[in-house]
């Protein structure tokens, strides 16, 4: 069974997205896409400063197994990316919910993110 | 429904992701591939090999059939024990499968591949009508790979003194059998890991006992995922990717398995005359990335100077060296560079030897 958090959004596509305090948005990839991948060994991440947009590519996720599109789960400019993930990519199947953590947006609007799924409906999509 | 080896219990019991492998029930991993792979090199690790396909041959012609049968020549095994890579070819010139070859006291031991089962066996005894022999596929028989600098010793510690004695004196691509309550054991010093180690055949009510054994003796269980990284480093093939029915030895890197003992006919050996007469234009190396990012399976390579292109057949990220290596099979035009395609981008890589890790270290 792999672990779902309660208070984070989610994608379809295995991203979880957690809204911060100061409205930040913190994005990463689920427990479950991190043991469908494999051990990750390289990730591609979007440049701070850049756009990325509500469903679509933002960055690649690469395992032994295989590569894999990130997704944004909501449109805005890349505040913070994760640094530590280009020396430990290990850490995304260690830690995918906290250190494996891979961008921050400034989000354009939150409201984008009431399109995205929640825990429960998260886990019910897995089931399927 | 897939097939399960004798160990099927104990891969779920140690956390093995289970995964289907050519109709069996298989663990790809115990968690960490990578870390695997490292215990091997560094170490000692061990595979579950049991759904491998080992036939024995029997009978008075029994040398004379696999000297038609296989590409190498089975007169070059003397000693008792003694082993040999030989690729099976069709009438063609193509790969049937890969296989080690033993030489035993009552005739010969071919371990061939899972997922090549049917076909071999068919062909094999299809061939074996027309000569006095007697073919016998052993599904009773678990396999276990013990691999890396540590394994020997490790295994050697679970055998009394004089089972000890015959395995330490074991030339690299050399099996005996045990004694004792361990007579049906055969240990071979061969593996799939470029390593050292062992490949112990034994009765399948041996193995989980064996298994649990060589944990508490500090090897640890690996799963198929290492085993391909491994290889891949090793420069070893994998049948359906450096060959297949349809692929000559010639281009794969087998031409060295390749005997042409004068007045050896054997299956295959027209064919691969022509294809020389003709010409052979493909060649498979080594490619390596330094950049980010894993070279696959099927992408394409172009070569400069040749307007064909080549495949990658094996590719993967390599533990032991930090980035992606490939073996690919492409034009002879190649020089020591080269491009290939991911994902719609070419990125450049270096044309090497297909070979990436010796001895544990980088070629």
């Amino acid at each position: 069974m792999s672990e779902i958090r309660s208070e984070l959004k989610y994608l379809s596509s295995h991203e979880w997205a957690r809204v911060e305090d100061d409205g930040t948005v913190t994005i990463g990839i689920t427990d479950h896409a991190q043991a469908a991948l494999g051990d990750v060994v390289f990730v591609e991440l979007p440049e701070v400063g850049a756009t990325v947009t509500a469903g679509q590519e933002a960055g690649v996720v690469e395992s032994v197994k295989a590569a894999s599109d990130i997704y944004s789960p909501v449109s805005g400019e890349v505040i913070a990316i994760n640094e530590r993930l280009a020396d430990a990519p290990e850490t995304i199947n260690s830690a995918p919910y906290d250190e494996g953590w891979f961008f921050k947006v400034q989000p354009d609007d939150l409201e984008e993110l009431e399109d995205a799924l929640d825990a429960e409906a998260y886990q019910a999509s897995l089931s399927e | 429904m897939l097939n399960q080896t004798p160990l099927h219990a104990v891969h779920q019991e140690m956390g093995g992701k289970l995964v289907d492998f050519s109709g069996w029930s298989m663990p790809v991993n115990y968690g960490s591939q990578i870390e695997e792979h490292h215990a091997v090199r560094g170490d000692a690790g061990m595979f579950d090999v049991s759904h491998m396909t080992i036939v024995d041959v029997r009978g008075p012609e029994a040398k004379t059939f696999l000297q038609y049968l296989l590409g190498n020549d089975v007169a070059k095994l003397q000693t008792q024990g003694k082993a040999l890579y030989s690729a099976m070819l069709n009438p063609q010139g193509g790969v049937i499968d890969d296989l080690i070859v033993y030489l035993m006291e009552w005739g010969y031991r071919l371990v061939v591949n899972c997922g090549t089962r049917a076909k071999d066996l068919a062909w094999i005894g299809l061939q074996a009508k027309d000569f006095q022999v007697e073919v016998q596929e052993r599904p009773e028989l678990a396999m276990i790979a013990v691999q890396g600098p540590n394994a020997r010793a490790k295994f050697h510690s679970l055998l009394a003194a004089s089972d000890v004695a015959v395995a330490e004196q074991l030339n690299v691509f050399s099996g005996a059998f045990l004694s004792g309550d361990r007579a049906g054991w055969m240990v071979a010093r061969t593996g799939y890991t470029g390593e050292d180690g062992y490949e112990i055949m034994l009765p399948q009510e041996d193995a989980e006992t064996l298994w649990r054994t060589l944990v508490n003796a500090g090897v640890r269980p690996c799963g198929l995922g290492a085993r391909d990284t491994l290889r891949l480093e090793a420069g070893m093939n994998l049948y359906g990717h450096e060959m297949n029915d349809e692929v000559s030895p010639l281009v794969a890197n087998m031409a060295w398995t390749i005997a042409w003992t004068e007045g050896r006919d054997f299956i295959g050996r027209a064919a691969l005359e022509t294809q020389k007469a003709v010409g052979i234009r493909d060649k498979l190396v080594g490619l390596v990335m330094r950049e980010r990012g894993v070279l696959r399976d099927g992408y394409p390579v172009l070569v400069a100077g040749s307007d064909r292109q080549g495949v990658i057949t094996s590719g993967s990220f390599s533990p032991t060296l930090g980035y992606s290596i490939a073996l690919a099979r492409v034009p002879v035009e190649i020089g020591e560079q080269a491009k290939v395609v991911i994902r719609g981008k070419e990125v450049d890589v270096a044309v090497v030897k297909p070979c990436f890790v010796r001895n544990g270290k980088p070629v």
